[in-house]
């Protein structure tokens, strides 16, 4: 399986910068895999990211690759794919990049629903910039700006993409490496925007500071605070408190953008041809 | 691996596990997470496949490496791929 | 040029920045709607699916400019319009383009400023945020027409120079010549010059993205041509790869610079009128140049030896043209709707050669030709 995915690194570029037990690799991991059983070439593969931690991880793949500013992937991505539907765009934001300075660009691009795949990698900390609160720190857990605890509510990514409009919402964790990757592979195939969220580790910034050192002792308490769908669904309210569902929770076939937008411009031709 | 580094390799009539020293960090999730503890830190905190007779080809230690410095093969299918995309099916 | 009958048209100053974009060719278009310059955008709207190429409406500015520079990663000749609190937004990401060497153009249509300001009244109060807008050292090209056919052929340069140097390149209207309508003499796509990016003809293997050239800029390859390779807002060896080695810092950000200002001849362009004999000199861009134009004939009625330098790039500056004229002239006029902007940059060429005052006007009024005349006679006065 690594021989399999290697192929698709940079192999100047390893070993990689990110901390001992960092989720980025894993998740990269289950990208790869899931890009390799689909067995797309790498140069009709375009990897966008935003900036962050979880964002260099388009520094390490062979592919058509862009670190873009923070937050900003989604537009960035929107115009390549508008301009070459053909090309496979991917991509791949920090809970921060996505959801605080990113969000607006998230919402819309569910909205249109192009077909892009968005995969969030949700550590739930300002990584890179050593351990603030983000939009998805849950509440009541410390941060570098929470010294007393975040008084924030945190987002529902999952609940938010599939209100805005996107066809395909997941979300996993960096412990069940063979569902996300299995979730990664349904979200690239499908013809919309696409997004998986994973629920990843920092032991760095978000576990010293969480009494989570390890990364073994992040990993186990991301098992302990995951619950699939279908349990969470016969939680109470009071239940749910401090859990996070995971599963598939949508997957629909709705018109998509580019065919749209392609099919403006094949009428409006004709319309024109005809006069 | 096809990448080089400090490759060490652990094996068995039917198994062949490999441990890149060089891209390993030593964060303990393979051993720690393996099923059957065949996974165990040496003296550097590099994990060695001790007791790789229990080795259940699960995969788990190469999946949840963060650094690809882990690799696991079932020596007579190490060309063929059915067991490891097994993973994948929907 | 062919002998065929051109077709004239009325077109207002943001129709004709449309038609020129067309026929440089411009197939991506991504904008937020905003006064002085949605015209732009409705016009792109209309024109870019019957071409097959892209209109996008994004949800801010800050996405407009990504999509742009995007979609110009992916081949496509790519640009975007918008003012002052929109241009604000994009200014991240036009530090991106510089960086990431992604040609683009983006139109400003200025409005007063800042912030909201006056919607609907024209300013040239972003001429040094033209310059310096995004953070840190980077090249910048600005062009600023007065008329609206130099409207058209202006867009069709500032294309150009995004392609040919591989840069952003910011076309500079205002309020006044956006929604101005005048003839403009359409031209046939045979009498134009377009030009398209360098394109790398290396082995796939050898490609070094941002390994320039002697010209200073490397070819750029379209995602998805098979050039597979890594894009970064962080400073980059030539291999796209992110570096902290000060050499290769050093060499980035210098390079970037220079590709515009050791290309100075090629790029700018400006204009002389009655500046022969002239003993005041009037400098002035965008609409205060046709005020300026004005002044000169009334002064040279009354036996005045008043000439007028149109700065038609704003930057790079003219500081060559400025120094020879400083030399020559008593008395320079910057005449801006601004508090005295590029009156600055005139000072710093002229080198003390001459006396250089500021005449400007921020009330949200077209400067005319009577108060520059006026002006410049209380100025010899003294
Ligand atoms: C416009 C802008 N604001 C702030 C920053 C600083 N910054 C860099 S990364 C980051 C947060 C990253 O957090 P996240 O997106 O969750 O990624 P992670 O590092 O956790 O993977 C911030 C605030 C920036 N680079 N750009
Ligand atoms: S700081 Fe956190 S997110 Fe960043 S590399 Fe280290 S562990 Fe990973
Ligand atoms: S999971 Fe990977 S990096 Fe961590 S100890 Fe095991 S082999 Fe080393
Ligand atoms: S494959 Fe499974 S059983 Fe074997 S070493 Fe890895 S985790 Fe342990
Ligand atoms: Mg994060």
């Amino acid at each position: 399986m690594i021989k399999d995915i290697t192929q698709y690194f940079r192999k100047e570029m390893f070993p990689h910068i990110w901390c001992p037990g960092c989720g980025n690799g894993i998740v990269l991991g289950a990208i790869l895999r899931a890009i390799h059983s689909i067995g797309w070439e790498k140069d009709e593969i375009v990897m966008v990211s935003g900036i962050g931690c979880s964002s260099r991880i388009t520094g390490y793949v062979d592919f058509n690759t862009m670190n873009t500013t923070h937050g900003r992937a989604l537009p960035f991505a929107t115009g390549i794919k508008m301009a070459n539907p053909k090309l496979k765009v991917i991509a791949v934001m920090g809970d921060g990049d996505c959801a605080a300075i990113g969000g607006n660009h998230f919402i819309h691009s569910a909205r249109r629903n192009i077909d892009i795949t968005a995969i969030i990698i949700n550590n739930m900390i300002y990584g890179m910039t050593g351990g603030q609160y983000s939009p998805l720190t849950p509440t009541g857990k410390y941060g570098s700006t929470a010294p007393y605890g975040n008084i924030d509510q945190s987002f529902d990514l999952a609940a938010l993409a599939a209100s805005a409009g996107a066809s395909y919402v997941a979300r996993g964790n960096i412990f069940d490496v063979s569902q996300i990757t299995r979730f990664i592979k349904k979200a690239l195939l499908k013809k919309g925007f696409s997004v998986v969220e994973v629920i990843s580790d920092c032991p760095i910034s978000f576990g010293r500071i969480n009494q989570l050192r390890t990364p073994v002792q992040m990993l186990e308490w991301i098992k302990s605070i995951s619950v699939s769908k279908k349990v969470w669904e016969k939680l109470s309210k009071e239940e749910q408190v401090g859990k996070i569902p995971t599963g598939e929770f949508l997957d629909i076939d709705i018109p998509e953008y580019t065919e749209k937008y392609q099919n403006i411009c094949i009428n409006i031709q004709q319309e024109r041809r005809g006069k | 691996m096809s990448l080089k580094g400090n490759l060490k390799n652990y094996e068995n009539e039917k198994i062949l596990i490999t441990v890149n020293e060089e891209w390993c960090k030593t964060c303990g999730i393979c051993l720690h997470f393996c099923p059957k503890k065949v996974l165990v830190a040496n003296e550097k905190g590099y994990p060695e496949a001790k007791n790789i007779a229990d080795c259940i080809l699960c995969m788990l230690c190469e999946l949840r490496c963060p650094d690809f410095a882990i690799k696991v093969e079932k020596k007579e299918s190490i060309v063929s791929h059915g067991q490891q995309n097994r993973d994948l099916e929907d | 040029m062919s002998n065929k009958n051109r077709l004239i048209k009325i077109l207002q100053g943001n129709e004709a920045c449309v038609e020129g974009a067309i026929l440089a060719g411009v197939r991506f278009f991504a904008g937020y709607p905003i006064t002085p310059a949605s015209e732009i955008a409705e016009g792109m709207a209309v024109r870019l699916p019957e071409l097959g190429g892209v209109f996008m409406q994004m949800e801010d500015e800050i996405a407009s400019m990504a999509a742009v520079i995007g979609a110009s990663l992916a081949g496509v000749k790519a640009m975007t319009a918008s003012s002052g609190p929109g241009i604000c937004l994009k200014q991240e990401n036009i530090g991106f383009a510089a960086i990431s060497e992604t040609p683009c153009v983006i139109v400003n249509a200025q409005r007063g400023g800042p912030s909201t300001g006056l919607p609907t009244k024209p300013a040239q109060g972003d001429v040094m945020q033209a310059r310096w807008g995004t953070h840190g050292d980077h090249p910048m090209i600005a062009l600023a027409p007065s008329e609206v056919s130099e409207i058209l052929y202006m867009t069709i340069k500032a294309i150009n120079f995004s392609e040919k140097y591989r840069t952003p390149v910011m076309l500079l209207l205002d309020e006044v010549i956006a929604h101005m309508r005048e003839k403009v003499s359409l031209p046939f796509p045979e009498d134009i010059e377009v030009i398209d990016r360098k394109r790398p003809t290396v082995d796939k293997e050898k490609f070094l993205p941002y390994k320039a050239d002697t010209d200073l800029v490397p070819p750029m390859a379209d995602f998805g041509s098979g050039y597979r390779y890594h894009v970064t807002g962080l400073i980059h060896n030539e291999k796209g790869y992110p570096t902290s080695n000060t050499q290769e810092i050093d060499q980035l950000i210098r390079r970037l610079t220079n590709k515009v200002e050791l290309n100075k001849k090629d790029i700018i362009i400006e204009e002389n009128y009655f500046l022969e004999d002239a003993k005041v000199a009037i400098i002035a861009y965008g609409s205060v140049a046709r005020a300026a134009q004005r002044t000169v004939k009334l002064a040279r009625e009354k036996g005045l030896k008043v000439g007028l330098l149109k700065l038609i790039t704003l930057w790079p500056f003219s500081e060559e043209t400025i120094n020879k004229l400083a030399q020559q002239v008593d008395l320079m006029v910057v005449a801006e709707m601004n508090l005295g902007q590029i009156v600055r940059e005139v000072q710093r060429a002229a080198l003390g050669e001459c006396r250089v005052i500021p005449y400007g006007r921020v009330d949200g009024e077209l400067i005319n030709p009577i108060e520059i005349l006026t002006k410049i006679e209380e100025e010899i006065k003294l």
